[in-house]
């Protein structure tokens, strides 16, 4: 591996000078472009939190008015599916401690591992959907059915989106390419796994507890 | 580290990269604004041929039976057509005018400027999400155009008639999933904005630009943004669950039991009210998103043209937060009529009475703006003047509305079309005109002509209050909402005369709207050249030439040394300071400052 990456992603140079300030903070605008993509996640995952927030009254309120809810029988594979997401958050936390000493070809095994798990999580709640298919519970089954198609579909999409996060990240790692620029989408990416991974938790928490 | 050179960055070659797919957050705002006007025009055309209908219920038109041939047959109206013009016409004006031009359009081009950024956070996603917004409104239009007729429940979409599908009448099939695709759009859209608009205000502000000297207006977009990813996060999950109701069988708002077109819905066990509180829970930010911005844009002018500090600038700052707090929390008054509990709604009408407070603050301090300052009454100062009129008289009314006792009778009455059409219509229009009036020199390079735009104002002015005080008495009189035709009632036959008296208002309003368009595009062309400066302003966008270039500051860092509203400060050697002055402008500095 060139010697001059390892020492640029240990070593960042300073950012360009962006103009933000910040209203003042800093002594230069340095920076101002990671700091708004820090922000600009946090708002993201604010908003993600309202729709999962909506979505979550409406089941609580749908469950308590009326007498015609069927407690769904939950796949098993779905337990699968959580330890494997757990497993991939690991995996990037790993990762980037392996980018923050240096260690790249470390950063890229767990960050394509990482990955890697991410699919799988995919392909395993799909697996969960034929078995419920299989079973005869379709969408418009039960409410309960109806919402945990919603909301695993939901919460895919956001996968789906954290994915192709992730393997940005991973092709421009391969690829030899993940320069200091990229150390935020390493950052970012990694983030917002980690809120889906959570939100996945709270998920099967409503599907346990109420479902 | 290195001193901040200067680096100006050109302006990419190509119509399509400058004009088209712009990165440019001003070409974004200026295609934000004709979007709206676009929209404006479609959404005041609907309103027009509504109002014909309610003097004309029986007149029979050629070309009516030409464009809806099903809904209009012989050239006459039917019911479910007025409603069909009802929902286009809420809905347009709501999303695409009222959300879209103050919001979108000025603040993308006004906030990176006022704040000194080059540019939003993210260009990219700004680009994405002006022309999200170009598709929902593509897709709400086409809902005129397809089998079945366009939409015809109303702008808040109450199931079950809307969650139903085509069996339950005209307008049901596919042009109300049309119109929830296109809403669901819009929430994107608008997520992606408010994602920059905050990103944006709290990291590229620039040196000396601290949060208690940003002006109002930035104040104002900052906390829209915030209602609005709140807002419509939540009504994106609710369009979800309509859509699944719709299409996939669901039952999230579909009670069980209904019979519709003789026949009985498999549908069983959902709540109609669930998609109330759902929907509420964003449609009462919506109205602020509408109009703070619209306040931002007043407190500016009022102060510039009064040539006096804005009062209470910290009042104002904490009026704005505490009415974008109170908004989330006051959704229930929608819904006093839904048979909720009665201590719900009398929480929900206390907390509905609490945002009086602020907004009593905003216009006290309006008031003590204006009060003792050397007033020029240029347009722009003449709208925002308007604005803090009709938010009075329009917020006055919201105090009837807020008494559950009371909105049990008024809350299916014309009442509440004025006193909505008050306060979220026209006030945030006014607010509109009277930020084209003040910003339209820098956005052109050009000033419009204060002449027409006087005339413009006077006109609009009278127009709108003839057109919806009247709604107020209607209301009173018992007058309700939603119908097409009044001529078969014996109790509404005394008030024929004054709806056939607010469609007279309505068209001549709508006719002197032209003068308008005149000016603006005339001016474009052939208007005085603009100063970089016109109206001896404070704000950074006025220390750039008129228009901008690319980059905005030519590729220097402003440094701000000044609050946003340093008029006629003692010892200064002009009546303003800019808020990029030097520090020692004053020779004495006074002992008050921001």
């Amino acid at each position: 591996m060139p010697s001059t990456i390892t020492s640029d992603i240990i070593r960042p140079p300073s950012p360009p000078i962006e103009g933000g300030f910040g209203g003042g903070g800093g002594p230069d605008g340095r920076g101002a472009s990671r700091r708004a993509s820090m922000t600009g996640l946090m708002v993201l995952l604010a908003a993600t939190t309202m729709a999962f927030a909506a979505f979550t009254s409406a089941f609580v309120v749908r469950r308590g008015i009326s007498n015609d809810w069927v407690a769904l029988p939950m796949p098993r594979i779905v337990w699968v599916n959580t330890a494997v997401l757990l497993l991939s958050s690991v995996l990037l936390e790993l990762a980037r401690r392996s980018l923050k000493s240096g260690r790249r070809a470390g950063f890229n095994r767990y960050w394509t591992a990482g990955t890697a798990l991410g699919v799988l999580f995919l392909v395993g709640q799909a697996v969960a959907w034929l078995q419920l298919r299989a079973a005869g519970i379709f969408v418009a089954t039960n409410p309960s059915s109806s919402f945990f198609y919603l909301l695993t579909a939901a919460h895919g999409l956001h996968i789906l989106g954290g994915l192709s996060a992730l393997i940005y990240v991973d092709v421009a790692a391969l690829l030899l390419r993940l320069g200091p620029g990229k150390r935020t989408a390493v950052d970012v990416s990694a983030m917002f796994w980690h809120f889906v991974d959570g939100l996945w938790i709270f998920l099967m928490v409503l599907f346990l507890v109420w479902g | 580290m290195s001193a901040p050179v200067v680096h100006a960055h050109h302006a990419p070659e190509g119509f399509i990269r400058k004009w088209v797919f712009s990165l440019d957050h001003k070409v974004i705002g200026v295609q934000y604004y004709f979007l709206a006007l676009f929209s404006v025009l479609v959404g005041m055309s609907l309103s027009l041929l509504m109002r014909f209908h309610m003097v004309h219920p029986e007149a029979k038109v050629a070309w009516f039976a030409k464009l809806w041939p099903t809904a209009a047959q012989g050239g006459i109206m039917t019911p479910e057509l007025y409603l069909s013009l009802m929902t286009m016409h809420g809905t347009i004006m709501v999303f695409f005018v009222l959300t879209t031009a103050p919001q979108s359009g000025f603040g993308n081009y006004f906030l990176p400027i006022q704040i000194g950024a080059e540019d939003m956070a993210f260009p990219v996603l700004n680009m994405l999400s002006f022309w999200t917004t170009f598709i929902a409104l593509v897709v709400m239009v086409a809902a005129f155009f397809v089998q079945g007729g366009p939409p015809l429940s109303g702008w808040t979409t109450y199931p079950p008639l809307s969650g139903i599908g085509p069996l339950a009448g005209p307008g049901e099939g596919l042009g109300q999933t049309l119109w929830i695709v296109s809403i669901a759009i819009f929430c994107g859209a608008s997520l992606m904005g408010a994602i920059n608009f905050i990103a944006t205000i709290i990291d590229l502000r620039c040196q000396g630009m601290s949060l208690m000297r940003l002006p109002l207006t930035c104040w104002t977009w900052f906390v829209t943004a915030i209602l609005g990813l709140l807002g419509f996060a939540v009504l994106l999950a609710a369009g979800v669950l309509l859509i699944l109701d719709r299409s996939a069988g669901t039952s999230f708002f579909i009670p069980g039991g209904l019979l519709v077109s003789d026949q009985i819905l498999t549908h069983k066990g959902g709540s109609p009210l669930l998609w109330q509180h759902l929907f509420w829970f964003f449609g009462h930010p919506e109205v602020y998103i509408a109009i703070l911005p619209g306040m931002g844009v007043t407190s500016q002018i009022l102060s510039t043209f009064s040539r006096k500090a804005i009062f209470g600038y910290r009042a104002m700052v904490y009026a704005i937060l505490s009415i974008g707090f109170l908004g989330f929390m006051v959704w229930g008054h929608h819904m006093f009529m839904s048979g909720m509990s009665p201590y719900s709604a009398m929480a929900f009408s206390v907390l509905t009475m609490a945002i009086g407070v602020p907004s009593a603050i905003k216009t006290f301090n309006w008031i003590g703006t204006l009060w003792g300052g050397k007033i020029h009454f240029t347009t722009a100062m003449m709208f925002a003047l308007g604005f803090v009129s009709l938010f009075v008289t329009g917020g006055l009314s919201g105090i009837f509305l807020g008494q559950p006792a009371l909105d049990l009778y008024f809350h299916d009455t014309y009442f509440v079309v004025g006193h909505f059409h008050m306060i979220m219509g026209v006030a945030a229009i006014f607010g509109m005109f009277a930020g084209t009036f003040y910003w339209f020199p820098k956005m052109f390079g050009r000033m419009m002509n204060e002449t027409l735009g006087k005339i413009h104002f006077y006109i609009t002015f009278l127009g709108v209050y003839a057109i919806f005080t009247p709604m107020h008495y209607l209301g009173i009189a018992g007058n309700p909402r939603r119908y097409s035709d009044f001529t078969n009632f014996d109790f509404l036959g005394k008030l024929l005369p004054v709806h056939s008296f607010m469609t007279q208002a309505a068209y001549g309003t709508a006719a002197i709207q032209i003068l308008f368009f005149i000016n603006l595009f005339w001016s474009m062309k052939y208007g005085k050249k603009a100063p970089m400066n016109p109206w001896n302003s404070t704000t950074l966008e006025w220390t750039v030439p008129s228009p901008p270039p690319f980059d905005n500051f030519g590729g220097h860092h402003p440094v701000v040394n000044h609050g946003p509203y340093e008029y006629s400060v003692p010892g200064a050697p002009r009546d303003f300071i800019m808020q990029t002055d030097p520090v020692d402008v004053v020779a004495n500095p006074p002992a008050t400052s921001h």
